[in-house]
């Protein structure tokens, strides 16, 4: 059973309904004692940073994600679910993130002719050996919606990046914690077959 | 590399796919959930799920809907028709929709925009405009009810306000090209593209591979989106994508 937290942001019908066409069996929960008893967990989110620490932090989860993950349970992190993991991000500078991972979320820089939010399909640049891209081909089209991106401070962590007015990290795989800046929900076969490989770890 | 969007858009009425010519004969051309599905698999970057007639007879989209189609349907779909208020917009996007449309009821109530960008986010705001060539030749009016009534408002200005409101993206048909297959307007969808700093989605009049070609490079468009060719399979999406690409467009193929 796969568990999506759910903590009022956004998308989780659309995460949920992915999981499901899959033959996941998914519980849709705010309950730390099902959520700490899940196979595996899925925290989304659309939204801005500092609210959501702030509904993290209001339902009590900031300590449930943390007990999680370091009892080794498989821990998916999606658009704002990555930002979240990591320590700060400038969309709310005086917020202090998840901390699980080091490195930071940055605002993407304004570069005439692009567009921001950095919003439609692009291509990942894909490293050899990760989990959550297997027996995938190694630069795939995903859906991105986002003003902000993540500079991982370890870039062995880094899955697969994409380039959009700057070097974007667009997937990170660490231990059992992996995160995605595009939504494989929204990212047709190659995005199921991403939620596909993460369910069968 | 960041590519340019393809977008088939089911118009629908009483659950069913329609296409309207020039807006107002109706053809029937399917179930959407089996429509919006097959597009996903055929290659389409986004789906545009329209119910034409919800602004001029006072009816919801049904949420019903849109819940079946966001089941079957894994790419982005953006939901329009009578969406008046911001519990519309939740409504919705709880369901599964990414994107919600807006035309009538933010004319009539342009806080609507900024409100609901408020409230979810820039990016789930598309303001459609239906824009018709005025015929001085001074430039396009805005239309609403589904093109039926001329609110004598400049479409330029119109879609720089949307997006000064905080519109994520416009959804711009010219109801003189619309049913026409003669091609895309590329002037009004230039115009527009040159006067706002949000993607523009060009729609209305596309009849052939060189007209999408044609909106994306001289019309500035960032997508393309088409209704009857591509439901009555006169043009293949992939057909299409490989036929922009040798053209160098950045598409996504698969």
């Amino acid at each position: 059973m796969i568990a999506i937290i759910d903590y009022d942001a956004g998308n989780l019908k659309s995460v949920e309904k992915a999981f499901i066409s899959l033959g996941q069996e998914i519980l849709v929960t705010r309950d730390s004692s099902e959520i700490i008893e899940a196979e595996k967990i899925v925290l989304p989110g659309v939204g801005s940073f500092g609210d959501a620490m702030n509904n993290l932090d209001h339902l009590g989860l900031i300590d449930t994600i943390k007990t999680v993950v370091h009892k080794g349970i498989p821990f998916l992190g999606i658009c704002l679910g990555l930002h979240l993991l990591f320590e700060k991000s400038e969309e709310a500078p005086d917020v202090e993130g998840l901390s699980l991972l080091e490195g930071e979320i940055l605002k993407i820089p304004a570069q005439k002719g692009l567009k921001i939010p950095h919003m439609g399909w692009n291509s990942l640049d894909v490293k050899q050996g990760s989990k959550l891209f297997h027996g995938m081909e190694k630069s795939p089209y995903v859906y991105f919606v986002h003003s902000y991106y993540l500079k991982a401070a370890d870039e062995n962590i880094v899955s697969a990046s994409t380039e959009y007015s700057t070097h974007i990290h667009a997937s990170v795989e660490k231990d059992n914690l992996f995160a995605c800046q595009f939504h494989p929900e929204k990212s047709s076969t190659v995005g199921l077959k991403i939620l596909s490989n993460f369910a069968d770890l | 590399m960041f590519t340019k969007r393809i977008i088939p858009c089911l118009d629908c009425k009483d659950g069913r796919v329609v296409k309207g010519t020039s807006f107002l004969n109706l053809r029937d051309a399917g179930d959407p959930i089996e429509v919006a599905s097959m597009y996903d698999k055929a290659g389409a970057d986004e789906v545009v799920f329209l119910d034409i007639t919800a602004s001029s007879d006072g009816r919801n989209t049904t949420v019903d809907l849109v819940r079946k189609v966001a089941e079957r349907l894994f790419i982005p779909f953006t939901v329009g028709g009578g969406i008046r208020t911001v519990d519309d917009f939740k409504a919705l996007l709880r369901e599964g929709a990414d994107k919600i449309s807006v035309n009538s009821a933010a004319i009539m109530n342009p806080t609507l925009i900024s409100e609901a960008a408020d409230k979810f986010g820039s990016q789930c705001v598309v303001v459609a405009i239906d824009a018709k060539r005025r015929e001085d030749g001074s430039g396009w009016s805005v239309y609403k009810n589904g093109g039926r009534v001329d609110m004598y408002m400049d479409a330029i200005e119109w879609a720089m306000k949307a997006e000064k409101l905080g519109a994520g993206e416009i959804l711009l048909t010219s109801m003189d090209c619309d049913g026409n297959k003669s091609g895309y307007d590329i002037e009004l969808t230039r115009m527009v593209a040159e006067h706002v700093s949000i993607p523009v989605i060009a729609s209305g009049g596309a009849g052939d591979k060189q007209d999408f070609y044609d909106v994306f490079v001289e019309g500035k468009a960032d997508a393309a989106l088409a209704a009857s060719l591509f439901h009555y399979k006169e043009l293949d999406i992939m057909d299409l994508k490989y036929y922009l690409k040798k053209k160098n467009i950045s598409m996504r193929m698969i």
